[in-house]
């Protein structure tokens, strides 16, 4: 544990750990969720303190590990990548669609966005054609991993990662900041680890 | 291609380990009997050497230049390093630097799991690429009734142009435009389907290292190239052996 131990009772802190979901499809968190049982285990070392699966609005402090599926599309993508980033020891780029732009990056070979946008919502509805405005946050002109916006620490490549794969990265990470070593070298890594796709 | 000589004669060391090399041999050849690994892309067995996609560079002694070692052959008293961090470092970069000109998102590419580029990659720890991606924008021929070109998928390694030509003796491909313009073009430019010297072989489809050419039908993961059958043709011609392929191996 490298941070002030303690929570009162003499149990040492927990470590903060958050989840967020910018342009992808939430198949990463579903791979996730196939940790299943060993959920329960991760549940003893860390405290979920963001994602969706939480009900918490604003990216919160000092969280220790923060997972970030997707590519950053839009603004709010950004909006929320820099919160990660200012508010986190350890980012990892989780899955492919954070790690390489993945099937969200696939727009980009076609230029702007937007007569892509306007042929969905314009052209071809039947009823209420309109370009969205509210609500729905502007896309970027192009759909970029998460690396050309903010630092990465950790990469965890797969579309999605395997539970099996998320295990090996997660546990060996929450160990190593239990231990106060910071982020652990990632070497250990078999082609099974690492594979795109 | 002759047969070679009986004996192997030339001294040469790898990694520390001497070994005698056939006359003419390349180091790839020679480190291949040897069972010393150096990753490969462009270069096939019974193909012609290409020497272009430089993933097989290793150092000679007495040489601070990386030489491909499938266009580089072998002479007396050679020392050879196949893997320093340096070179390793190398070919991690041109890895990278392929996916980065390409648009090869392996998530649906029908080559998924039985791809050389995907394997090359995993092989040298790339877990991202650090240069910024092209995004070209690449076109897709499915004139051709059996097979598909999706260039998006394909690393110019010119096995395809060299299949057909050197094999079938159709040549449909070729590449056309220089540097990051380049790409593969059936006859001077016309779509696949309409090439009058395709034979439909497929030999070009069988060779490709990704998923650049296909089956068509094959969807996520179902391409399974098969280059070793051009290997088998070609080691058959030379030894006027036609042994069957399973016996072999
Ligand atoms: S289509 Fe395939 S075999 Fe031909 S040059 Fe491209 S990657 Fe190589
Ligand atoms: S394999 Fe030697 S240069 Fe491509």
């Amino acid at each position: 544990m490298s941070t002030p131990n303690g929570n009162g009772n003499g149990q040492p802190r927990k470590l903060r750990f958050a989840t967020a979901w910018l342009g992808g499809c939430s198949g990463c968190h579903m791979s996730f969720l196939d940790l299943d049982e060993l959920l329960f285990d991760l549940a003893e070392h860390v405290d979920v303190v963001f994602g969706p699966l939480t009900d918490v609005k604003v990216f919160p402090p000092d969280v220790d590990i923060t997972l970030v599926e997707g590519a950053v599309t839009n603004e709010d993508n950004v909006e929320i990548a820099r919160a990660v980033r200012a508010n986190t020891r350890v980012v990892v780029s989780f899955g492919d669609c954070a790690v390489t732009g993945n099937v969200t990056s696939l727009r980009n070979a076609m230029g702007d966005p937007d007569p892509m946008v306007r042929r969905v919502y314009v052209d071809h509805p039947d009823i209420n054609g309109a370009m969205p405005t509210e609500i729905v946050p502007a896309l970027l002109p192009q759909a970029e991993p998460l690396h050309e916006l903010i630092p990465v620490d950790v990469y965890l490549p797969g579309c999605p990662p395997s539970g099996e794969r998320i295990r090996n990265a997660l546990f060996r990470l929450v160990e190593s900041l239990e231990a106060g070593e910071g982020i652990p070298d990632m070497d250990w890594r078999t082609p099974d680890d690492l594979r795109f796709g | 291609m002759s047969r070679r000589p009986a004996r192997p004669s030339v001294p040469v060391t790898i990694d520390g380990e001497e070994h005698l090399a056939y006359e003419g041999e390349t180091i790839l050849d020679l480190a291949r009997r040897v069972g010393v690994r150096i990753p490969t892309l462009c270069q096939l067995d019974g193909l012609s050497v290409y020497g272009g996609c430089r993933l097989c560079v290793v150092q000679t002694e007495g040489d601070h230049r990386l030489k491909p070692a499938c266009a580089t052959e072998v002479t007396g008293d050679l020392e050879v390093t196949t893997s320093t961090h340096e070179i390793r470092e190398h070919r991690r970069r041109i890895v990278e630097l392929l996916f980065a000109e390409g648009n090869h998102i392996c998530a649906f590419c029908v080559s998924t799991g039985h791809c050389e580029l995907q394997d090359l990659a995993t092989e040298h720890n790339v877990d991202h690429i650090h240069y910024d991606y092209e995004y070209p924008r690449n076109t897709v021929d499915a004139s051709h009734p059996k097979y598909l070109l999706d260039r998006d998928r394909c690393v110019l390694c010119t096995r395809c142009v060299r299949v057909c030509d050197e094999f079938e003796g159709a040549h449909v491909w070729d590449i056309a435009n220089r540097g990051s313009e380049s790409r593969i073009v059936a006859g001077l430019d016309i779509p696949w389907g309409e090439s009058e010297s395709c034979t439909w072989c497929g030999k070009c489809v069988l060779v490709c290292p990704t998923g650049a050419l296909s089956f068509k039908g094959r969807s996520t993961g179902e391409m399974v190239h098969d280059p070793e059958v051009i290997s088998f043709l070609s080691r058959a011609r030379r030894e006027g052996e036609w042994v069957g392929r399973k016996e072999q191996v």
